[in-house]
């Protein structure tokens, strides 16, 4: 045979699942094995992997050979034989199924960190992850480090909560050491919620052992003998990958009793989140784990003082805890070099929207948004014109043109009315009414508020209320300062951070598109057209050849007209899905 | 103890107390509508929010623990703006039927609304609407005067240990709730009710009885056991409107479905108001004297013939501990028997 070592990677995560990848991964190990492949290589492996990113291009598939990796993008099983065969068997990679330049424009800004390994390595394999460095941090404070030693080492990292809040990592570690208990917990908050985010679900579903390791070495620091991880229960790939994980892992005495002869005694438990937002709110977490109602408590106490059965807590996002190894590894010098001074390492973005290539990104703090965007987003979709970033989901703000070079951290996106949150981006464009965006969210926060505090249960209701008039054209004089001082009012006497924040999309838009809310209400227009209560469509006689696609596609049969001549459309029929409008080749449909 | 100042005062609590408490211990009114102060401190009405010198944004003073030097303020244009729009949005979901409503003149809402000088309302907009159920003669629910408070569901689960009620769905529609959505099926000691500070939680026999300015208060002892609870006979002309209990007796105000509820027989036209004595088949009427003295007679003629040990006694939960002693005392060393005992061994 020509070559000596064959390694194919199949990406599998949800993302990848969903395309196919089962099916391609199947047909590869067929194809090998029908080819008689498998024992003319020295090493010959065919895997699944986790999510590397961009999965718009899934199935994503690394054929490497000999060290030489060709990735191939969009595959589905029936294209596998062909590059078995041209590939592997003659030394051809087939040219026309490799990505292009703009998959490695969308990872050349990128710094992996917490997604070094996601993508390369079988997550359901602990020793493809000890592999390559994995558990040698855990191993190193362990053996090497005390418990301060580390706290120390994770403060001079600057590493802060990536959950959305950005406290310090260190801090928060150090509070729950110096609170006295002899039980203490340790919680990795998995329950990620915010529409359109899905950093969390694939750092676990590609490298679970990153998770876990961290919240040993933490742990460790704090001197916990209990974990646990709140993990939403629609996440069933990233709960079976993280079972698997942490059932190696006690085979392996990472977990369990007197891990690796350290005298630690530390375990890990699965809790299942029954698909709350709110509890991703750390005290109603807390409450769910306890079996109550996953309402928020009030702060104080906090958590590292009275948290899990009323025991000092420590409680990290996921993505905090997968960079903790790598911090141990490499060292606090080497992620403090990584970011701005205030925002030190990379953050993970689920970047979604109307951008050309969406997916999941790791960049350093402090690149501009510009770059997100136009580089590593490649812009936006179908050359229309764009309007902002979303960041921060529901809880977060928009980001306009004017400030597309903001620098992303921590500051200066709170400086924009924006926040890094959890690391959802949702890139909107030129048809996007911001007051419909804001309408979204609101509605979003209202439906999942758990009812306890009148503000949020009341209050969210009624923005809500205001915005679903304005976007309906029947917003009044008034509405937009009523908007304002409820948004206000909402956030000064919310009880948690939900209802504090749930205001933010609103004030944000009015920050910058408030000129599109005065159009809703003062001219009865959406700018972006895309409000439709506030829309009419009609056919150009001038521009209407007649070909009739516009009324084979019309719902609600109010397009009439002959052959070769110009069509019309009846208003009072008209339910204004815009079905029309997006075939019609001529632009002979207007819509205003 | 933690010295604290509120409002320019300083006063001292001990650890654990709450803002909320060393404010009510000076004296310093903070108003409130979900906090109780025989409950754990829930934090949700909003209202009782105060600043404290160091805090960029209002606390919840019910929650917050007092700490050492704390400066707090209870009273500001800002803070009295937030609760007049707090209590705004209570009052956009509520029925404006104080009219009508039970609760009218007893009510907290009620209270604060006219305080605060509550009118118009800039948000008014979708109410939740709840037919209303529960086939029970004791427990009214009308959820839609419910502020979600969760006093009921605190009480039913901190001082009855039944947890029969909790919060259920989100958002808007979060409401309180039966297991299942089921019809209230508890004991019904009807402890929510006492709790309830609106009309979201009264009692069914109380409709159009009586409201509380009408009614006199007679206080008196339940006779329903030997607890011997404190009740305070709410009396409308000669008929009991409702059953209460004052917070500061031994029973803290807590009663049972019986002593709440079992009110009824008081004016019950087949009440008996005097001793009857059986005579020739039928029941007659009888003064205590005359009662008396025939029962002492036959018992003694019972015990001439036959022996002390042809009598017995059985007495009743219903007496107090030292009537029940009394009671067990006449037979022993009065008949001369130990044939004596008591329902509740039964």
């Amino acid at each position: 045979m020509m070559a000596m070592n064959l390694e194919i990677k199949v990406c599998m995560g949800t993302g990848g699942m969903a395309a196919g990848g089962e099916g391609v991964l199947k047909a590869f190990e067929a194809e090998l094995k029908h080819n008689g492949l498998e024992a003319g290589f020295g090493k010959c492996s065919s895997g699944k992997v986790g999510c590397r990113g961009f999965c718009a291009r899934d199935v994503l598939v690394d054929v490497i050979v000999d060290g030489q990796k060709t990735t191939y993008q969009y595959i589905k099983p029936e294209m596998v034989s062909r590059i078995v065969k041209e590939h592997i068997m003659e030394g051809r990679p087939v040219a026309e199924w490799e990505v292009k330049e703009d998959y490695h424009i969308f990872h050349d800004k990128q710094i992996k960190v917490v997604l070094h390994d996601c993508g390369e390595i079988d997550p359901e394999d602990i020793g493809a992850y000890i592999e390559r460095g994995g558990y040698e941090a855990a191993k190193k404070v362990l053996s090497e480090l005390g418990p301060a030693d580390v706290i120390e080492l994770v403060k001079k990292s600057g590493l802060r909560g990536r959950g959305g809040a950005g406290f310090p990592t260190g801090v928060k570690w150090e509070a729950a050491r110096k609170s006295p208990g002899d039980v203490k917990y340790i919680i990795c908050n998995a329950d990620e919620g915010d529409p359109g985010a899905f950093m969390d679900r694939s750092v676990i579903e590609g490298n679970p052992h990153s998770v876990i390791e961290g919240m040993i070495i933490a742990a460790y620091s704090v001197g916990a003998s209990n974990g646990y991880v709140y993990i939403r229960a629609e996440y069933p790939l990233a709960v079976e990958r993280l079972r698997i994980a942490l059932d190696a892992a006690r085979q392996k005495n990472l977990l369990g009793k007197n891990i690796l002869g350290s005298g630690l005694d530390f375990d890990i438990k699965v809790k299942l989140g029954a698909g709350a937002f709110v509890c991703g709110e750390e005290t109603a977490l807390i409450a769910s784990i306890e079996g109550e109602r996953g309402m928020p408590r009030a702060k104080p106490p906090f958590p590292v003082a009275s948290g899990l059965w009323g025991k000092p807590t420590v409680i990290n996002n996921v993505e905090t805890l997968a960079n903790i190894p790598c911090i141990i590894r490499k060292g606090a010098e080497w992620f403090a070099s990584l970011g701005t001074e205030k925002s030190r390492g990379t953050k993970v973005f689920a970047l979604t929207g109307k951008v050309k290539n969406t997916g999941l990104i790791e960049i350093p703090m402090g690149i501009p948004l510009r770059d997100i965007v136009f580089e590593i987003g490649g812009g936006i979709e179908n050359g229309k014109k764009y309007k902002a970033v979303q960041t921060g989901g529901p809880s977060g703000g928009c980001i306009p043109e004017d400030c597309l070079d903001v620098k992303i951290d921590y500051e200066s996106l709170m400086q924009l009315g924006a926040i890094v949150g959890s690391g959802g981006m949702i890139v909107l464009d030129e048809d996007d009414c911001m007051v419909n965006v804001a309408r979204y969210f609101l509605n979003f926060t209202q439906s999942e508020s758990c009812g306890k505090c009148v503000p949020c249960r009341v209050g969210t209701k009624r923005l809500l209320e205001i915005l679903d008039r304005i976007t309906k054209g029947e917003g009044r004089e008034g509405d937009i300062e009523l908007l304002e001082k409820l948004s206000q009012d909402i956030k000064l006497t919310s009880l948690c951070g939900l209802g504090q924040t749930a205001p933010n999309p609103v004030l944000s838009t009015l920050k910058y598109f408030r000129h599109e809310y005065e159009a809703h209400i003062r001219d009865r227009k959406c700018p972006a057209k895309a409000c439709r209560a506030l829309i009419t469509f009609s056919i150009s006689e001038a521009l209407c050849k007649g070909c009739g696609a516009c009324m084979r596609a019309c719902p609600a049969g109010a397009i009439t007209g002959e052959k070769k001549q110009p069509h019309k459309l009846n208003q009072a029929l008209c339910i204004k899905c815009g079905s029309c409008f997006d075939v019609c080749k001529f632009k002979a449909v207007v819509k205003e | 103890m933690i010295t604290l100042t509120i409002d320019g005062k300083k006063t001292q609590v001990v650890g654990g107390a709450t803002v909320l408490e060393a404010a009510r211990k000076l004296g310093v009114y903070i108003p409130t509508l979900c906090q109780h102060p025989k409950l754990t401190p829930f934090g949700g009405c909003r209202l009782c929010i105060v600043e404290v010198k160091g805090v960029p944004r209002p606390l919840a003073s019910c929650t917050t623990p007092a700490a050492e030097g704390m400066e707090v303020t209870t009273s500001t244009p800002q803070l009295e703006g937030l609760r007049k729009t707090v209590l705004e949005l209570i009052l956009s979901d509520h029925p404006d039927d104080c009219m009508t409503c039970e609760k009218a003149g007893n009510c907290t809402l009620q209270e604060l609304a006219y305080s605060y000088g509550m009118r118009e309302n800039r948000f008014r907009g979708e109410r939740r609407t709840y037919a209303k159920r529960d086939a029970n003669p004791f427990i009214e629910r009308d959820l839609e005067k419910c502020i979600l408070c969760g006093r009921c569901v605190k009480v039913c689960k901190e001082v009855q240990g039944v947890s029969a009620i909790d919060f259920a769905y989100r958002g808007f529609q979060a409401k309180i709730s039966t297991p299942f959505e089921h019809d209230l099926n508890c004991e019904f000691c009807g402890q929510c009710v006492s709790v309830c500070p609106t009309g979201a939680l009264t009692g069914k026999g109380w409709a159009k009885k009586g409201r509380q300015v009408e009614v006199n208060e007679v206080d008196t002892v339940c006779g329903y056991c030997g607890v011997g609870c404190n009740l305070t006979l709410n009396v409308k002309g000669n008929e009991i409107a409702r059953v209460t209990s004052r917070e500061d007796t031994w029973n803290e105000g807590w009663l049972c479905v019986k002593g709440r509820f079992g009110y009824k027989f008081v004016n019950s036209p087949d009440r008996l108001t005097t001793p009857l004595i059986k005579k020739d088949g039928k029941f007659v009427e009888a003064g205590w004297d005359e009662a008396l003295q025939y029962a002492t007679d036959r018992l003694m003629e019972i015990k001439g013939k036959y022996g002390p040990d042809a009598i017995g006694g059985l007495s009743s939960a219903r007496c107090t501990n030292e009537e029940n002693y009394l009671f067990q005392k006449i037979i022993r060393a009065g008949f001369g028997t130990n044939n004596v005992d008591h329902c509740a061994r039964l």
